[in-house]
């Protein structure tokens, strides 16, 4: 019987590629996941290894990464430690994250998330004598005025080696330049966008460590023969208190777990998508594999005549499956390489740029994908193997033996509850839960979607009965024919075009969370941010404090306010503070209190929101305690707030208060009125011209500013969109794979038809408009499954300052029009296939 | 019996209807000449079809028969433009159809001519009405309502009518691939072993169908079958064998063509 079956399996290779071809596509996901993760998360580590001494020294508590500044270690101490037996050298570091390199084309280079580094050249190895960076050109820096560039750095900005590069920073100078005399790449490999500038110890000493001889940590190389733990506990033992000694495996680690930390958030994302593609494949394989199974009832019944059991007919159907499952984890793998390619790529035009490191293939990948491929494919062929089990050996003296397929009903009971369960999941998650929220909302949309597509059946018949009208009406017989067969195998059709709705509900979620974001900043902004001009970084990096100053001296200028951010400790646990100059900002907005006074806040007196009241159970006149690296400075709530588009966290503190928790001088926004006297044009040119030669901030307008405050959203939908996109190739796929096995399976109706002088053109044309049924139910449902979606989270986030649903209609038609599109495109294979049936054959086949 | 022989045979026995009274002088529905098909090529190279040369006249119930593998399927799907030809020409009415091209070939097929096959002649999505009205509906022509109605009582499948394919026993699906291949009054039609799937009623059914299109509504029809009784039922049986028509009877009984077609197996023996 499994020789029978394997025999039948090659007899038909192209049946064979095209079952496995929907294993393939969500095998290729969950590799292409995995594998992009795993590229991500390896080319930090390679880069944690080389970022750390054998045994480093700094300010205690200074590995919290969110903490900017760490408190400065005195040189006096990197003498101390360098006298410790086991010590072959210690080297003080000096590091800043907001040096920026500016390209000759007047261009900031990299941003996007990724920090612009710069560091001290100290000549002092990392960890285990590794060199930290090797020089590629030139040589280092030596003294003032002298730096070397990483060299993917100074290629991107077009500088050579002797001339004069120039920066942008958060240090102490705004601006300075200085001449270029090696470039050198870093020994961790792919620096993922950011730069490295590598200057003497006392420029770098200048710039971010206001001049004094201090430095942000140091490091430790041990003699030959001393292990990191026997430096460390000789370091320890001289330091003075304040200050700790790790060893540089710890640091590393600690990194690598900081950063793992931080990307999570792809890895899950990514996930995520893995399994929507996963859902939609395991959908495209089920329907595969009843196909093949109504295909094959013939030869089963065949067998079943002759003598084989249910179960041995069940079990060559699973062996079948099991076949295809192997072949297709294997291409899928194979294809997953080819998605992370393309997910890289795609990450990259985004300022994740990884193009240094090569394609990691942990055994987990290839584990996960087997086990997925498997697992899913023998799971989606048990439903049809059963079946299989089921064909009457009488069929096999039928001619036009058909599979009856079974009731609808159990399906109908299994997906309502499915669905009912899903909504409530959401309900759950929107209005109820406080925790894990996200989860209960995916777990819920995710169990809708399913219950939707397994009704899908009963609720997509009036559409494509009403297709069905149209196409009768406009293309007569062949119109006819096109919707019968969409109607033959409700579920088939329902299934492909389930596929398809999943990815459109999402996208249509995305496109209305999307535009009402928008809406509600652009609210926001209209209604609070009475400032005529805002200065701020494009790409959310603090800059000097000089700049305000600038700015406050351009003619026309009324007022300027400053708002920085930062993240302090708020008795005991992070919070990003906002710190604000809180007379000029009270000019230009209207805070909204829900108690307290916000006219109050000031060195002392802090503002919190009414989340942020809640989370910690505080209230106006209740005393907390400001913390920043040791620093600590006791403060009272003096109002409790509304957020708005210009006081708009959960902590609001005085400038003051931020310096002296010994905070950098940086600010992140400066919102700017002008005298009523002045002319809008004027002022915005003096502006401008006053930072000219600071790239690294802009000044814009308020409708200009509105639509920075857009970017983001923009940017982060383009990602989503692009990976929904490969969701919905994937449902597009499955659209031709079920098409062209039709055909296959309809060779003899084919044939018939055409030899009573059915034209090829009209044949084409009866499977596109099938095509178009499949496309249409699925884009159909999809979009309206994603409005309810869309306006259900944006009813239960109406408190967190998303108060406008802007559904684009527009958008949503431009859906449906291009699923029409696509269902027409995805006929032209099958199409082709179907005009080239030869008559006679088709007659002749058995 | 050389071919020239038969070709004179048969036109003269076109002639000689003048001379009875029911029929009229029949103009010629279509023509194969010198039709030779091959399969294949080189060593493996079949001839299915050897220098065929027959006339088939309007308003004629012909038979063709053969034994397995005489070429009487391949002469057919030849003669209906199903499939191409090594040499030789096809003609129905004036159209030659060896020499058109594709599109051409599948406008003939469905102006013009009517098929009927053994099994699977009916679209399983469509009704017994929307079967029979398929070649109509695909060339976009209105059917005519009183010969629909005439063919659909003759064929006895009024009550059957909204039925699908599969809620119709064999014999009745057969009716409506007949009634399907009439209403388009196509100038012929082929039909290939159209009993050959059917008990004896059933068949009876559906030749005498045949028999009553061709009596009452002049009907040309082609017919392959094995089964001498099926033959009795046309005006005239013509014999094939290894390729090449060997023999014709008209008027034929069960009886004579059971004669011919055991003097055809002992030559077919020979071979
Ligand atoms: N597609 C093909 N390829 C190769 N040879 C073929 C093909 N079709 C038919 N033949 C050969 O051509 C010859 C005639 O076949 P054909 O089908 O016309 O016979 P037939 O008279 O209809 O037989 P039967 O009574 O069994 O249906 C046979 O020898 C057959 O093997
Ligand atoms: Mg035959």
């Amino acid at each position: 019987m499994l020789r029978a079956s394997l025999a039948s399996l090659l007899a038909r290779k192209l049946r064979l590629f095209m079952s496995a071809f929907a294993v393939i596509l969500g095998v290729a996901f969950v590799a292409g996941s995995f594998i992009f993760t795993d590229t991500l998360g390896e080319s930090f580590t390679a880069l944690t290894k080389s970022s750390a001494g054998d045994v480093v020294v700094r300010a205690t508590g200074a590995n919290d990464p969110e903490q900017p500044a760490a408190k400065p270690v005195p040189a006096s101490v990197v003498a101390a430690i360098a006298d410790v037996p086991g010590a072959a050298r210690a080297d003080g570091n000096v590091s800043d994250f907001t040096t920026f390199v500016v390209s000759k084309k007047n261009k900031l280079i990299g941003g996007q998330g990724a920090p612009g580094i710069a560091v001290n050249h100290t000549g002092g190895p990392a960890a285990h004598g590794v060199e930290a960076s090797r020089l590629v050109k030139g040589h280092w820096p030596e003294q003032a005025g002298e730096v070397a560039l990483d060299a993917a750095t100074a290629k991107a900005a077009g500088y050579l080696i002797g001339e004069d590069v120039r920066f942008v920073s958060a240090g102490s100078e705004a601006t300075f330049s200085a001449k270029l005399v090696g470039t050198h790449e870093m020994t961790g490999g792919s620096m993922l966008g950011a730069s490295v500038t590598v200057m003497d110890t006392a420029t770098a000493q200048r710039l971010f460590q206001k001049g004094a001889d201090q430095f942000s940590d140091a490091w430790v190389t041990a003699k030959p023969g001393v292990s990191q733990s026997e430096l460390r506990t000789q370091v320890a033992r001289v330091l003075p208190a304040g200050f700790e000694a790790v060893t540089g495996d710890k640091v590393s680690e600690q990194m690598a777990t900081e950063i793992q930390k931080g990307l999570s958030f792809i890895t899950t994302f990514l996930l995520v998508f893995a399994a929507v593609s996963l859902v939609v494949g395991t959908f495209l394989i089920i329907n595969t594999f009843s196909i093949l199974v109504a295909q094959r009832s013939r030869e089963l019944a065949l067998f079943r005549a002759i003598g084989a059991s249910r179960r041995q007919v069940s079990r060559s159907v699973l062996f079948e499956a099991f076949v295809v499952g192997l072949i297709g984890s294997t291409a899928g793998l194979v294809a997953g390489f080819g998605l992370a390619q393309l997910i890289r790529v795609l990450f990259g035009r985004f300022g994740l740029d990884m193009s240094g490191a090569s394609l990691v293939l942990n055994p987990r990948t290839i584990v996960a994908s087997y086990a997925v491929g498997l697992v899913v494919t023998m799971v989606a062929a048990w439903l049809p193997a059963r079946r299989a089990g089921q064909v009457p050996p009488v069929a096999a003296m039928r001619d036009d033996a058909v599979l009856r397929e079974g009731a609808l009903r159990k399906r109908i009971i299994v997906g309502l509850v499915l669905a009912i369960l899903g909504g409530a999941a959401m309900y759950l998650g929107l209005v109820v839960v406080d925790s894990n929220e996200l989860k209960w909302l995916g777990g819920g949309i995710l169990g809708v979607l399913i219950g939707v597509a397994l009704i899908s059946p009963l609720v997509g018949r009036p559409l494509v009965s009403g297709l069905g009208w149209i196409y009768r009406t406009v293309f007569g017989v062949v119109g006819t024919m096109a919707t019968q067969n969409s109607l033959r195998n409700p579920r088939r059709t329902a299934a492909t075009a389930s596929a398809l709705m999943i990815g459109v509900a999402l996208v249509t979620l995305m496109s209305i969370f999307g535009s009402s974001a928008k809406a509600s900043i652009d609210d926001q902004i209209a209604k609070d941010v009475t400032a005529d001009y805002v200065v701020s970084n494009a790409i959310g990096q603090p800059f000097s404090a000089e700049i305000a100053t600038k700015v406050a001296a351009v003619p026309g200028v009324a007022e300027t306010a400053r708002t920085r951010w930062s993240p302090v400790s708020m008795s005991g646990e992070t919070e990003w503070a906002q710190g604000i100059d809180p007379v000029a900002v009270r000019a230009m907005t209207a805070v909204k209190t829900s108690s307290g006074d916000f006219a109050q806040v000031g060195p002392g007196a802090v503002s919190i929101s009414a989340g942020t009241a809640k989370d910690r159970g505080l209230k106006v006149g209740d005393s907390i305690q400001l913390g920043s690296q040791g620093q600590v400075l006791a403060a009272r709530v003096v109002s409790i707030h509304e957020e708005g588009a210009m006081v708009r966290s959960g902590l609001v503190t005085d400038l003051r208060d931020l310096e002296s928790l010994g905070l950098p001088d940086q600010d992140s926004t400066i919102y700017i009125k002008r005298e009523s006297s002045a002319t809008a044009s004027t002022v915005q040119a003096g502006l401008e011209n006053a930072l000219a030669d600071l790239p690294m901030v802009t000044v814009k307008d308020q409708q200009a500013f509105a639509d920075e405050q857009r970017k983001p959203i923009d940017t982060m939908l383009t990602i989503i969109y692009a990976l929904l996109g490969l969701a919905v190739v994937i449902a597009v796929l499955g659209i031709v794979n079920t098409l062209a096995l039709s055909v296959i399976e309809r060779t003899r109706e084919i044939g018939l038809l055409r030899a009573v002088g059915l034209g090829r053109r009209q044949l084409r044309t009866m499977l596109r408009l099938e095509s178009v049924v499949i496309a249409l139910l699925g884009a159909a449902l999809g979009v309206l499954m994603g409005l309810g979606f869309g306006v259900a989270i944006q009813r239960a986030l109406v408190d967190e300052g998303f108060d406008r649903l802007v559904i684009p209609w527009a958008q949503l038609g431009l859906f449906l029009g291009l699923a029409a599109v696509i269902g027409v495109l995805a006929a032209v294979w099958p199409g082709r296939r179907a005009a080239r049936v030869d008559i006679l054959r088709a007659i002749a086949t058995e | 019996m050389t071919e020239n022989s038969t070709e004179t045979a048969t036109d003269a026995a076109a002639g000689s209807g003048a001379n009875d009274a029911e029929r009229r002088p029949r103009p010629r529905a279509a023509r194969v000449a010198h039709l030779t098909k091959h399969y294949g090529h080189g060593d493996a190279a079949v001839s299915a079809l050897d220098d065929v040369t027959l006339n088939l006249y309007a308003g004629e119930f012909t038979a063709i028969m053969g034994p397995s593998g005489s070429g009487k399927s391949t002469l057919m799907h030849c003669a209906a433009g199903l499939d191409s030809v090594t040499a030789g020409t096809v003609t129905i009415g004036d159209v030659e159809l060896t020499s058109l091209r594709e599109k051409a070939l599948t406008q003939v097929r469905r102006d013009r001519i009517g098929f009927i096959f053994q099994a699977f002649n009916l679209i399983p999505t469509l009704t017994a009405e929307e079967n029979i009205l398929l070649p109509l509906a695909i060339a976009g022509r209105k059917p005519d309502q009183a010969w629909f109605d005439q063919v659909v009582t003759t064929v006895g499948l009024k009550d059957r009518l909204s039925h699908r394919p599969g809620e119709l026993s064999g014999g009745q699906q057969q009716r409506v691939a007949c009634a399907r291949a009439l209403v388009s009054r196509p100038e012929i039609i082929f039909a290939d072993e159209p009993t050959g799937n059917l008990d004896s009623t059933s068949g009876a059914e559906v030749l005498g169908f045949l028999r009553r299109s061709v009596d009452e509504f002049g009907q040309t029809i082609v017919m392959v079958t094995h089964d001498p009784g099926a033959a009795s039922w046309t005006d005239r049986v013509v014999f094939l064998a290894d390729g090449k028509v060997v023999d014709e009877l008209r008027r034929p009984t069960p009886d004579a063509v059971l004669e011919r077609m055991k003097g055809l197996d002992s030559r077919g023996g020979a071979h």
